[in-house]
């Protein structure tokens, strides 16, 4: 069934090659994953693109459909996962664009996995082998994508590990990971996620884990090396904060949808959709020690019962009337780069 | 003034014996010389990164950790305890008096047993319900404070989501009517919205029930938020100790400084103006001389480097452990 849906999507992708000037390039992906209890709808109709240079935040709560937007753009999703025909993904990589979704063989995944496309991980110790050093797991990478000798590929692990802050580099590479702290793992994680020179770089959740002292010194790293090697990075995290500090743009997703899109310093100075107000209204704020944290009501739906209409309209304290439970709302552009899907915003009236 | 100290700690200590050589035995000081005062009642907030203590102080005051030096006395209506000395019959009558509330809910909860049964199992364990009559009542009373619906109470752990087993815990942890509740890193594994609304019902149960909580939490603003007063830990030592407004309105220790400052602002339009601190805290086997913190300090002298700054009023109730703070930060 998988395979046949594939086929589908190249026939139609083949034929389609317009959007060339972004980095990467969603177009409507929606994903579902067969299970046991059903066909779960994790993400619903997203697309977003990205520039070389530009840093993006994905918000949202767990289950919003974040991680596995993520990972589609490396097409990592498990086996049970089923794209629909419209589903798009599109990387402009050196060689010219390539139809993420229609990589199927590991030699050709290659490319996106690791390659142009690099992913870190919330729990660096979850992502090293601990019995292997971290050297040795550095190097085979490199040589995978690469034809390096072994010496090259460790000079330049060597050269990476240095370049993240970590001091003694060359006494450092041959250590393990339970041999390191939190932050130094972290910045080994990145160091390897970035040798190889990707083009894109997913983080998910990269500082959730950390200190916020040692989060800033990794945040300040992370955008030194956007400027330096010019990489476009999607940041997944739950944490404005640490978005209004890295992003130029945030893609706001709720149960599989982007709710909003825009600059940062729009939609989180003037957020329009409900959801994103609600979440910054539930964020315990500096500025105002006052201010009562007022939290979203209920919780988000079960994947198993998507609500009808607004996929948000369980939960909304702004509803606009009967339509939010019975009709999708359509993204509005409210202005060229700041989309909203909300009754509230629809024109023509509701 | 008249306000009664739930907990009343002087020099406290807890270090663990390490390394089994016979001339090699060292000891490491997860907490120490640590004294503080939790007023009946209040929500105190205890700060840090991980590694500086935190948890293990909050273990020594449930006495899940050993107290190797100094005292700690509890002190509520009923009871008066030594911390440092009760056993047996006393210290089961402290375990219901003192609870934990856990950061995991996912791990907290046995998937085996029924939401009634995790709520009911301390009033079995510590034999306060005589009838199985007495208990379920309990578990109801706690569970509708807690916001539970009661069909809940039949169902397993795994069909709830994060907030609602995080107020499964907390029914858990109140149903034994403590007076004292550690919530270590309790909203930390939550979503925003969440994390909102767990606070907020912790808020609303010290109202209703006269709880005082210790709050130990790495997140800033939570603690801003929910705490009256809030200490600042380092490498096992309190470094500033003050009421919450007066130390975000102020803060005279560079740590603190530092702390608050890496909080990432959510104003776009401020970005990089964080002091950064560098490095990492130090490992507590290998503790620097002198203050703690002087290898990170960006305002390190000489004197730091040899002395160690002992915690001194600074103004009123507000408490810092710093050779400079005077001139730094007066």
């Amino acid at each position: 069934m998988v395979s046949v849906m594939l086929r589908t999507r190249i026939r139609i992708s083949a034929g389609k090659v317009t959007v060339m000037s972004a980095l990467i390039d969603v177009r409507n992906l929606t994903l579902k994953f067969h299970t046991d209890e059903g066909l779960i709808t994790a993400v619903d109709n997203v697309s977003f693109s990205l520039n070389r240079g530009e840093v993006m935040g994905l918000v949202g709560e767990s289950g919003s459909g974040k991680s596995v937007t993520a990972k589609s753009l490396m097409h990592l999703n498990p086996s049970n996962a089923v794209y629909t025909g419209e589903s798009q993904i599109t990387l402009n990589t050196d060689s010219g664009p390539v139809d993420v979704l229609s990589l199927n063989r590991p030699a050709d995944l290659k490319v996106v996995r690791g390659g142009a496309v690099s992913m870190i991980f919330q729990e660096p110790m979850a992502s090293f082998a601990p019995s292997i050093s971290i050297g040795k797991q550095m190097i085979e990478q490199l040589q995978l994508h690469s034809d390096m000798t072994t010496q090259q590929a460790r000079e330049i692990s060597i050269e990476m590990l240095d370049r993240v802050g970590i001091s003694d580099p060359s006494r450092r590479i041959d250590q393990y990971a339970f041999e390191l702290s939190g932050g130094m793992r972290q910045r080994a994680m990145i160091a390897m996620a970035l040798s190889t020179k990707p083009k894109l770089l997913i983080a998910d959740e990269p500082t959730t884990a950390l200190d916020v002292t040692i989060q800033a010194q990794v945040l300040d790293l992370m955008k030194d090396l956007v400027k330096e090697f010019n990489m476009a990075i999607i940041f997944i995290t739950h944490d404005l904060g640490v978005v209004a500090q890295t992003a130029d743009k945030v893609s706001v997703m709720y149960l599989g949808r982007v709710v909003e899109e825009g600059p940062v310093r729009e939609v989180i100075n003037k957020p329009k959709h409900p959801y994103t107000r609600g979440l910054l209204a539930a964020l315990p704020r500096l500025d105002d020690l006052d201010a009562p944290l007022t939290p979203v009501p209920g919780d988000i739906p079960s994947p198993l019962e998507r609500p009808d209409g607004c996929v948000f309209s369980t939960r909304c304290t702004e509803i606009a009337g009967e339509i939010c439970s019975s009709r999708i709302p359509l993204e509005e552009w409210i202005d060229p780069s700041h989309r909203v899907a909300c009754h509230l915003y629809q024109k023509g009236g509701a | 003034m008249g306000e009664k100290m739930l907990i009343t700690a002087r020099g406290l200590s807890v270090s663990y014996r390490i390394g089994k050589g016979l001339f090699t035995q060292t000891s490491l000081k997860a907490v120490d010389n640590v004294s503080l005062n939790i007023r009946k009642g209040s929500f105190f907030g205890l700060v840090g990164e991980s590694g500086s203590g935190k948890t293990t102080l909050g273990r020594a005051l449930l006495r899940a950790a050993p107290i190797s030096d100094g005292s700690a006395i509890y002190q509520d209506d009923e009871v008066e305890y030594d911390l440092t000395r009760i056993e047996k019959a006393e210290l089961e009558d402290y375990r219901r008096r003192a609870q934990l509330i856990f950061q995991d809910p996912y791990a907290a909860l046995s998937p085996r047993m029924t939401v009634r049964d995790i709520i009911a199992e301390p009033l079995e364990v510590m034999k306060i319900t005589s009838s199985r009559e007495e208990t379920d009542a309990r578990v109801r009373e706690i569970a509708a404070k807690c916001r539970l619906n009661l069909e809940h109470l039949r169902r397993f752990p795994h069909a709830f989501s994060g907030g609602q087993r995080q107020r499964i815990s907390i029914a858990r942890a109140l149903v034994s009517h403590p007076q004292f509740i550690i919530a270590d890193e309790a909203v930390a594994a939550l979503d925003v919205s969440i994390q909102a609304d767990v606070l907020n019902l912790l808020k609303q149960l010290q109202a209703e029930m006269g709880l005082t909580f210790m709050f130990i939490s790495h997140d800033l603003s939570v603690v801003a938020h929910t705490c009256d007063h809030v200490a600042v830990m380092y490498l096992g030592r309190l470094v500033e100790i003050a009421p919450t407004r007066k130390l975000f309105a102020a803060p005279k220790h560079p740590y603190t400084k530092a702390l608050f400052s890496a909080i990432p602002s959510l104003n776009p339009d401020e970005r990089g103006t964080a002091q950064k601190l560098e490095g990492e805290i130090p490992s507590p086997t290998n503790q620097p001389p002198g203050c703690k913190f002087h290898t990170r300090c960006p305002h390190a002298v000489d004197i730091c480097k040899s002395d160690e700054p002992k915690l001194e009023v600074a103004d009123g109730e507000h408490e810092v452990a710093c050779h400079r703070w005077k001139e730094l930060f007066a």
